[in-house]
């Protein structure tokens, strides 16, 4: 789960990291009162889970309530990379000495929590680490020590802060770790970290993601579910419980389990196709969430054909195709389907197929030929 | 031969009590695996369909020297479940349950490194391993699998692994153990764990690998492979036209920052030797050309 600044902020603030006051605003009128509240200079943020805010003119400085206004007015639904602005972050300004880099995350090859560090903060951590890598201060920190404040301080020093940014930066670290770990995030990264020109260490930007595997220990999570940007496809699957992600293409792709679906994602793509998402099912294939299934790809007004691929380990070939025609009946289809049904008893599930199958339902004896013909379908030829 | 677990593996299931426990429990059971004991505090004393059930590991592991241990443990549970097996006693641990949070996954894989370095994790959110005719630990139905080898599978995907018995079965080629080590970030058993065990069992003779999108584990495997591997192997990578940034699925299964990309992968295989097919039927069909001419 991707957090808006402002929640990261609020997030960062709970373990008592410094951030600066502010207020959310999802119109001009909201963005102008918060100003007054806070009081000028203040800055216009918009809030939009992608980076590059800045170079699309989503972050403005503005001197007085007129410039709040009209800068809200340009940011409130600007396209950032495909995001549109809804929510924007009316945050007192500060004054910037310097700027730093600071995150934590999980080092999949070593097994073990990452700190990245940089004195050079405030652009993009990717040019950083490509153009000047050695301005980076790594930390490796296993998860059963932890992160002593002693290993925290020599990380600072090698990262070159200057002297008077090592103790607020120290504490400032040892907290982010802090919310890492005990807020389970995938992510925690401050960019900028700033000197302000009085001398304090201070957050000034804050990118969280948060392992949605966590929820069972963090119940007010589920408020950050709520804000996730998701396509109307991928809101209405994820409502019924399906792992869903939406693509461009014409070709719906039921299957169960992630690797096949990701699979037979590949290829569609492979025999000339387009496919209209990755959707996974889970391992039972049952007539509820095949149902399901269909009603969310039958809704995509893309899909032209529908290629269900379905391999049956512990679920047997029959009780997958009954699944299959019980769900057909519950759902009016637009699109024509073709089944590529394998595995434990792929026989008498086929056979159960057999008396309900048309031009616009069909099987194919491999997962290749039921792609090629779910494709064919998709651009209009039949090929039988 | 087989790698891991045989015949003769003697395992608890912790959670054998709870429905998905019981019902993958007895599946096994029926498959032939040893499963001599559960384990449940609240109910220590009783049995589920003759199996009895401990108080915990280390009471279940005196009873009946047991050497492993399967956990289907809801995903909050699953830290202490791990622990209390390696502190019990059994040698190699497999956890089915998904949706454990990475925190713990990183916390409890760097504590049996420190602590149980003898101890061998598979999963969690995996399907667990199998060694066909002997022994079937998990959720993978045993009879869509050949016994006999020669060939080795080792897969990041639960259905692609089933997919991959299936392909090889069809061509009436054997397995001699197929370990399914899961997609979550921190996996106790990697490729390369694997990659060793088979390479180290003389019945093996080749070996199949199915990765995808996410990670390095396959670039990692790839260099594993061409230092140490004299066995020839056939692999496939799931996500070759993932679009960057969504998760597939898999907790692992991510492109981001344009690291972790299935053609990098497929390319620092092939530079390793390894061929690989652009779906699982051309890997199957990759493996039947290195079983014929063994």
């Amino acid at each position: 789960m991707d957090l808006f600044e402002y929640q990261g902020k609020e997030f960062f603030a709970e373990y008592g990291m410094p951030i600066s006051p502010g207020e959310l605003a999802l119109t001009t009128e909201e963005a102008v009162k918060a100003a007054e509240n806070l009081g000028c200079p203040v800055m216009v943020k918009a809030q939009v889970h992608t980076g590059g805010r800045g170079k699309a003119g989503g972050v403005k400085f503005a001197a007085s309530v007129d410039e709040v206004s009209e800068h809200a007015e340009n940011i409130l639904g600007l396209d950032i990379n495909g995001h549109i602005v809804e929510r924007l972050w009316i945050e007192k300004a500060s004054d910037i000495a310097e700027e730093y880099y600071a995150s934590f995350t999980l080092d999949r090859s070593a097994k073990k929590h990452l700190g990245m560090l940089s004195a050079e903060g405030g652009v993009e951590i990717e040019t950083v680490a490509e153009e000047n890598p050695e301005a980076i201060a790594r930390i490796w920190v296993d998860p059963v020590e932890g992160l002593s404040e002693g290993n925290c301080r020599n990380w600072v020093k090698e990262a070159a802060l200057p002297e008077q940014a090592l103790e607020g930066a120290v504490e400032i670290l040892l907290k982010l770790y802090e919310a890492y770990v005990d807020g389970d995030a995938d992510l925690v990264e401050i960019n900028p970290l700033i000197l302000t020109e009085d001398g304090r260490v201070h957050v000034l930007d804050a990118k969280v993601t948060l392992d949605s595997n966590s929820v069972f220990r963090h119940e007010n999570y589920a408020d950050f579910d709520l804000t996730q940007t998701r396509d109307e496809r991928e809101t209405a699957a994820h409502s019924k419980g399906l792992q869903y992600v939406g693509l461009e293409g014409e070709v719906g792709v039921i299957a169960n389990g992630a690797g096949l679906a990701m699979s037979t994602v590949d290829v569609v793509n492979q025999v000339g196709g387009r496919p209209a998402n990755f959707l996974d099912i889970g391992g039972g294939a049952n007539a509820d969430v095949m149902t399901a299934a269909l009603e969310v790809i039958n809704n995509d007004p893309e899909v032209r054909s529908i290629f269900i691929n379905i391999f049956g380990g512990i679920t047997r070939g029959e009780e997958i195709a009954n699944g299959i025609i019980d769900a057909l009946d519950r759902v009016e289809m637009r699109s024509p389907i073709v089944i590529r049904l394998d595995g434990t008893n792929a026989d008498e599930g086929r056979a159960i197929l057999e008396p309900h199958l048309s031009e616009t339902l069909q099987v194919a004896p491999t997962m290749l030929e039921g792609a090629e013909q779910a494709v064919a379908l998709a651009k209009g030829m039949n090929n039988q | 031969m087989s790698i891991f677990v045989n015949s003769e593996t003697k395992v608890i299931y912790q959670g054998l009590t709870g429905s998905q426990g019981k019902y993958y429990g007895l599946l096994n059971r029926d498959y032939g695996t040893k499963v001599v004991a559960g384990t449940n505090p609240k109910k220590a004393g009783t049995d589920v369909e003759g199996i009895p059930i401990f108080a915990n590991v280390a009471e279940a592991v005196e009873e009946t020297g047991a050497t492993a241990s399967c956990i289907f443990i809801p995903a909050p549970g699953v830290r202490s479940a791990v622990l209390e097996a390696a502190q019990g006693g059994v040698d190699f641990i497999v956890a089915i349950t998904e949706g454990v949070p990475a925190h713990d996954e990183a916390l409890f894989y760097n504590q049996l490194r420190k602590d149980f370095p003898n101890v061998q994790l598979l999963g969690p959110n995996c399907p667990g391993i199998i060694s066909p005719g002997e022994c079937n630990i998990g959720i993978t139905a045993g009879h869509i699998a050949l016994p006999g080898g020669p060939v080795g599978i080792v897969s990041r995907s639960g259905t692609l692994t089933y997919q991959a018995l299936h392909e090889l079965k069809e061509k009436g080629i054997g397995c001699t153990t197929c370990v399914g080590i899961g997609g979550d970030p921190v996996p106790g058993t990697s490729f390369i764990d694997c990659l060793a065990a088979f390479e180290a069992d003389p019945e093996t003779k080749a070996v199949m690998m199915i990765g995808e999108i996410g990670g390095s584990a396959e670039e990692e495997a790839a260099e594993f492979i061409s230092n140490n591997m004299t066995k020839p192997i056939s692999a496939y990578i799931a996500g070759v036209t993932a679009p960057p940034g969504k998760k597939m699925g898999h907790a692992g299964a991510i492109v981001s920052g344009g690291k972790g990309t299935a053609k990098a992968k497929m390319e620092a295989l092939e530079d390793a030797g390894v061929k690989v097919g652009n779906n699982p039927t051309e890997a199957g069909d990759l493996m039947a050309e290195i079983v014929s001419q063994l």
